[in-house]
């Protein structure tokens, strides 16, 4: 049977991996490639990397990252920031990435989501969507969740499988960085709508709440999360042992402690 | 030395970086002569079924790929080049493969007890009682890695492992010296690096 999937998620700038609330105050927290591998050591089953820099100098910098960690962390590496052409597709891809994530990219140019699938299959297409709540309805967030862009969230996301993403990234504004649990609500809305995998993301802050997401929504394909795996809160290790303790189908490795 | 068939297919980074990790020496390889000179043979892809068999076709690659099977030396297909392995392939119409295993590549079926297409994610090998060398450091019911919207239909003795996904999917495949992996081992962690290190000792 398939496994629920844990993700940590690295924010990369100036080659530093870093982790802001509610996406300000970014804090400075070690080497990203250390810590990839540090996490498939010990069982999280992909990563995610993003590319929050803007300068040319520092994307070069980001590759190099890039080709680094997939000399030696033999695991799915999402990535994703500044995702804006096909080209931006092949960039990534050629530094050793597998999947590409697009989000405010794709929201200027919707058709980047159908290129990105046509020339690389929907299997290399994530859409990522930052979600708030608007007026009782969920609206779509670009710049990294400061810009209302007035897109109502669920028809986005329908949209954007429609046109060829392959796995959604649904990523609460509302509960990012607060750590009282993931956006239930939300997801299983998504989930409701979208019949691709779907990523749960924004809220983590205790094992408990990777149970309460995994019971409450069964159709969430993964967790992901960043500080709470950062900071040690939580270790993917001990996460996935009490997921399993839970009931909830992970993979448990040999030795992955 | 393992040859990588490039046809401008798909990521040969992580492929060509797993192989340098386990010890082995590993080159993209992209003429007849280099792959027929191969210790070993590992054809790729990601993509569509369609347009990789015409890229095969187009380079004359898919000739040199099964001059080498005719070796008898080992090939192994991983995901999308485990399924051209076959005689036919069934994504955006009927398409030629290589003909190397018997069968046809056929779409997962959508929904099955609440599945989604594509498979996405870390699923268990079911080992089936057709022997394969790779398994031999691989207990049954290792996870491994799938990507995949279409998978193998064949007679089982060819299967080696399946994976329960709504229902039973062919996880690898064998005929003689040509090998298959609807996973990615190179995407498998430790797990997969030891079915490489096993490919690479037969």
């Amino acid at each position: 049977m398939i496994t629920k999937r844990i993700i940590p998620c690295l924010d990369v700038r100036d080659g530093r991996v870093v982790k802001g609330k509610n996406f300000l105050g970014l804090n400075d927290v070690d080497s990203p490639i250390k810590l990839a591998a540090e996490y498939s050591a010990c069982g999280a089953d992909e990563l995610v990397f993003y590319d929050i820099t803007a300068s040319f100098e520092q994307r070069k910098l980001f590759a190099e990252i890039l080709r680094e960690t997939a000399s030696n962390v033999f695991i799915p590496l999402t990535v994703g920031g500044g995702i804006n052409t096909i080209d931006d597709f092949a960039r990534v891809l050629e530094s050793g990435a597998d999947k590409v994530s697009v989000n405010s990219g794709a929201i200027r140019n919707p058709s980047l989501i159908y290129e990105g699938a046509k020339k690389y299959g929907s299997q290399c297409v994530v859409l990522s969507a930052d979600i708030k709540r608007v007026d009782g309805g969920f609206r779509v967030f670009a710049k990294g969740g400061r810009e209302d862009t007035g897109i109502e969230a669920l028809t986005w996301l329908k949209n954007g499988v429609e046109s060829g993403a392959g796995e959604l990234v649904v990523n609460s504004i509302d509960t990012d960085g607060v750590k009282k649990g993931f956006d239930i609500e939300l997801l299983q809305m998504v989930c409701d709508v979208c019949k691709v995998p779907v990523i749960a993301s924004g809220g983590a802050g205790s094992v408990q709440h990777f149970i309460d997401l995994f019971k409450q929504v069964p159709q969430i394909d993964a967790g992901l999360a960043a500080s709470v795996f950062h900071f040690g809160e939580i270790k993917i290790s001990d996460l996935k042992k009490e997921l399993k303790e839970n009931g909830i189908n992970v993979r448990i490795g040999r030795n992955y402690d | 030395m393992v040859g990588i068939v490039d046809y401008g297919v798909g990521n040969l980074f992580s492929l060509k970086s797993s192989f340098k990790y386990i010890g082995e020496s590993a080159e993209l390889v992209s003429d007849e002569k280099s792959i027929i000179a191969c210790d070993r043979l590992i054809l790729p892809g990601v993509g569509a079924f369609g347009d990789a068999a015409v890229a095969l076709k187009e380079t004359g690659l898919g000739e040199a790929v099964k001059k080498y099977a005719a070796t008898g030396k080992p090939l192994m297909g991983i995901c999308l080049g485990m399924q051209l392995l076959f005689e036919k392939g069934l994504e955006f119409g009927e398409h030629d493969g290589l003909g190397l295993i018997p069968g046809k590549v056929v779409a997962i079926s959508p929904l099955v007890n609440g599945n989604k297409v594509p498979q996405i994610g870390w699923n268990s090998l079911i080992f089936t009682d057709s022997k394969t060398d790779i398994y031999k450091n691989t207990p049954n019911g290792e996870f491994v890695y799938f990507v995949h919207s279409y998978h193998a239909e064949c007679p089982i003795e060819y299967i080696t492992a399946q994976t329960e996904y709504g229902a039973l999917l062919t996880a690898s495949v064998q005929n003689k010296n040509v090998i298959g992996t609807q996973y990615h081992p190179e995407k498998s962690g430790e797990a997969g690096l030891a079915i490489l290190k096993s490919f690479c000792e037969i």
